[in-house]
């Protein structure tokens, strides 16, 4: 299309190239509440189905990392809205500076991610044929555990065995069958929730990656700041989600045992 | 009844510049952001899967023609039915008439130059390659035999074949559908010309303004849902797979959430056709236009509350299979509300029976079977015994093919002359439009005695005593593939030998109408302001239609 200045040859004005670029970054992000829901709704039924085994499993999250990183990712919300009140008042210089803010939270966000995925490596979490949810009971050592946290686990993993055998005369031996399958399904779903958001923050680097060498050169101003605009609505959302999976998969049944 | 379209002005020329001469080159055909060679591009691409879909069509028919079947191995059989179901659903059906003719139609319709985002536009075109790419790959090392369901452990865990690069594909190819529909959302919203208000929108445009709502609510969930299929299969992650405690039937919930409004973007669109048609070969403005503009978006939102009606014997609760069943036959009236106001739209019309307006008639005839058919699957009862037999195979196909290809055809002929600037040979218009109707009614009306009697769908055996009404659909899908095969070859043939068509061959009373054949690559000399109401053949003196079909005289434009 042909361009003159800012003004894309299919628009008639500048406000209605605005107002165009604006409601598509609303629906889609419509699709995007969508796209979550499917795995929120797998979520939902599972947690219901099987409370006591996703409590456990999700007893094995690190808390201080997911709290830390919810931390880390408001503040990201709080600096993306500052570099588009930046730019709405036309603070030229800011705009790039709170970009950079931004991504850098978003940078020690995903890093934290790597860790936690790490651990849940190292703890034989990963759904799978090594999958155990007593590997931290039986190796405290690998896992750090001791003392009370210890015996805290062990006593949980044993409610857990007695409450996953179907009928009173089970065997131990298919209460933690039962109990690793369904805490596979937690992590399942744990993996899936947070990969796919934390995809949607490594897109969101790419475009604030983007954003921040086009604001170096002074591009946006309160006349012009469509893409910082968007982009931070894209920021903001991805934020939202992790607001959501963070109680979901962190705090429900934290005080299980 | 007219012998030939009517070219009021005669001795039509081709405009000096267009969208097709603006530029030349392959570069200028791959990097453009012009909706009109976008669709195109589409129209190439969607015809090349419909043909590969077409070719696992044939050789399921043909195996089929004796019992016991001794062209393919059962397993072969049911690579083959998977494949056609994926290569149709997915990669036509789904963007046949909104990437193709809602791309072209939609911006000349409402006035604009282009979409609301064009560049976007063009990555949807490639994201559907991409997509087509990872399908073509999986039916090239050895295909997949899930059917084009999914279902999931058997897609997930179970199956032999090439799942993961279809699910893959499938996955990359709904971006396209979101993106195709989000852009067509805003453009309706925010590129109408001045004069063009809600109520002035051709039907074509409201009924793919309630396709991309499916396109942006529906879509994501398929993308989700595959995604996750896709990650059990790869990863051993176990969302469905009932060794985790898994459910299965969650899969087909979320399955059929969007595949159920998914054959309501393969319908409404055809209907968005039909609208347009019915109209201009009945000289008449169309009946109770704002009903019909209102059961489109009826359609898509009813669409959302009805998918359970597929799982009818998954054992969900009975409670629910009611509310499911009466929903269901929710839809029955958005959709009689359209038949019966394009049957009122022809009581005393002034009918000329030009090749689109056979599809057109054709289209209400079959709708009218394949709904009605429906209503037979979405009661409970009925639906035991029906369920998975030829009967639902017949159904959906008097939908998809009665229906929307139907739809597509008659579209393709009605603004081949926009698009293209030139007629087609009508006489054999009109013979293929003949032969595909009665090839169609052959192929699959039998079908449905035969799912009456108790054959179900998916088996690559039957019974001898099936074989007489098996033979006729074989039969009939023959007719059916001439009839395809005949606008294949005219329409080409047209392009560049067919009589220059004019601004309004037929004529109509749209925005597109009112421009050259073909387009400017802007679509209009200066922007058009809309001071008519919509399908008004009575105060439009220049479409040069000699008895006015309303009885009040006609006053001057411009003074109602």
């Amino acid at each position: 299309m042909h361009r003159t200045g800012e003004l894309y040859g299919q628009f008639q004005t500048l406000e209605q190239q605005k107002e165009t670029a604006s409601l598509g970054m609303w629906v889609f992000l419509v699709t995007e509440i969508l796209f979550f829901g499917g795995v929120f709704l797998a979520y939902t039924i599972n947690r219901s189905t099987f409370p006591m085994a996703f409590g456990i499993a999700g007893n094995m999250l690190d808390l201080n990392l997911g709290f830390a990183n919810t931390i880390v990712l408001i503040a990201s919300s709080f600096t993306m809205a500052m570099s588009v009140w930046s730019a709405q008042t036309s603070h030229k210089k800011l705009v790039p500076i709170f970009l950079i803010l931004t991504l850098a939270l978003g940078s020690v966000f995903l890093g934290i991610k790597v860790v936690e995925y790490k651990q849940k490596f190292d703890h034989h979490l990963i759904p799978g044929h090594s999958f155990d949810i007593t590997y931290c009971s039986k190796n405290p050592a690998a896992c750090g555990l001791s003392g009370k946290a210890l015996e805290d686990e062990k006593k949980e993993i044993e409610e857990g065995i007695q409450a996953e055998k179907s009928k009173p005369t089970d065997s131990d031996e298919s209460g933690i069958v039962a109990l690793n399958a369904h805490a596979q399904l937690y992590f399942s779903l744990y993996f899936g929730m947070t990969g796919l958001h934390a995809l949607h923050m490594i897109i969101g680097a790419g475009l604030l990656l983007w954003l921040i060498v086009e604001a170096g050169k002074g591009r946006f101003d309160a006349n012009y700041n469509t893409p910082v605009d968007n982009i931070g609505l894209y920021w903001h959302f991805v934020d939202i989600v992790w607001i959501f999976l963070f109680p979901l998969l962190y705090l429900i049944n934290r005080h299980l045992a | 009844m007219s012998t030939a379209p009517q070219t009021p002005q005669g001795g039509e020329k081709l405009p000096k510049e267009h969208y097709l001469n603006a530029t030349y080159g392959i570069r200028s055909w791959l990097l453009t952001t012009d909706h009109k060679r976008i669709a195109l591009l589409y129209l190439i691409s969607v015809t090349f899967f419909f043909f590969i879909g077409g070719i696992f069509a044939s050789l399921i028919r043909i195996h089929l023609l004796t019992p016991g079947g001794y062209l393919v191995t059962p397993e072969t059989y049911n690579k083959l039915f998977t494949m056609h179901g994926v290569a149709m659903i997915f990669f036509f059906l789904i963007p046949s008439i909104p990437a193709v003719l809602g791309n072209f139609l939609i911006p000349i319709m409402i006035g604009a130059k282009d979409l609301a985002f064009p560049k976007i536009n063009l990555l949807s075109w490639y994201i559907y390659l991409v997509g087509g790419a990872f399908v073509l790959y999986s039916f090239a090392t050895g295909g997949l035999d899930t059917g084009w369901t999914f279902y999931t452990p058997l897609s997930s865990i179970y199956s032999n074949s090439a799942v993961t690069p279809a699910v893959i594909g499938i996955f990359i190819n709904g971006f396209s559908s979101i993106l195709t529909g989000l852009n067509f959302i805003v453009t309706v919203h925010t590129m109408r010309a001045p004069g063009m208000t809600w109520m002035r929108l051709p039907l074509f445009v409201w009924a793919h303004y309630a396709t991309s709502i499916i396109f942006i609510l529906g879509t994501p969930v398929i993308a989700i849902t595959l995604l996750l299929a896709g990650l059990e299969r790869m990863f051993h992650f176990g969302f469905f797979n009932p060794a985790y405690g898994g459910d299965p039937i969650l899969f087909q919930h979320l399955f059929w959430f969007y595949s159920h409004p998914a054959v309501y973007i393969m319908i409404l669109p055809a209907m968005g056709v039909i609208s347009e048609i019915i109209p201009t070969f009945a000289r008449k403005p169309i009946f109770g236009y704002d009903f019909i503009a209102a059961s489109s978006i009826g359609i898509a939102v009813i669409g959302f509350i009805v998918w359970a009606h597929h799982m009818f014997l998954t054992g969900q609760s009975t409670y629910s299979a009611v509310a499911f069943s009466f929903l269901t036959f929710l839809v029955a009236i958005p959709s009689a509300v359209k038949v019966f106001n394009w049957t009122s739209t022809l009581y005393k019309g002034s009918i000329s029976f030009d090749t689109p307006m056979l599809y057109g008639l054709g289209f209400i005839g079959l709708f009218t079977i394949g709904g009605l058919t429906g209503l037979f699957l979405a009661t409970l009862g009925l639906d035991i015994h029906l369920h998975d037999t030829y009967f639902v195979v017949a159904h959906f196909h008097y939908i998809m093919v009665g229906g929307a290809i139907m739809g597509y055809l008659g579209g393709i002929h009605f603004w081949w002359p926009k698009i293209t600037g030139r007629l087609y040979p009508e006489y054999l218009a009109r013979i293929a439009a003949i032969v595909l109707f009665v090839g169609f009614n052959l192929t699959f009306f039998p079908q449905f005695i035969l799912g009456f009697l108790g054959m179900p769908r998916r088996y690559h055996d039957y019974p001898p005593e099936y074989q007489v009404l098996n033979v006729m659909s074989t039969a009939g899908a023959s007719i059916l593939a001439l009839g395809y095969l005949l606008p294949m070859i005219y329409l080409t043939w047209s392009m560049r030998y067919g009589k220059v068509a004019g601004k309004n061959p037929w004529p109509a009373t749209g925005l597109e109408w009112t421009t050259d054949s073909p387009p400017l690559t802007e679509n209009f000399h200066e922007t058009p302001v809309v001071d008519w109401e919509v399908y008004d053949f009575v105060h439009r003196p220049e479409l040069g239609l000699q008895g006015s079909v309303s009885k009040k005289p006609a006053p001057a434009h411009g003074d109602d």
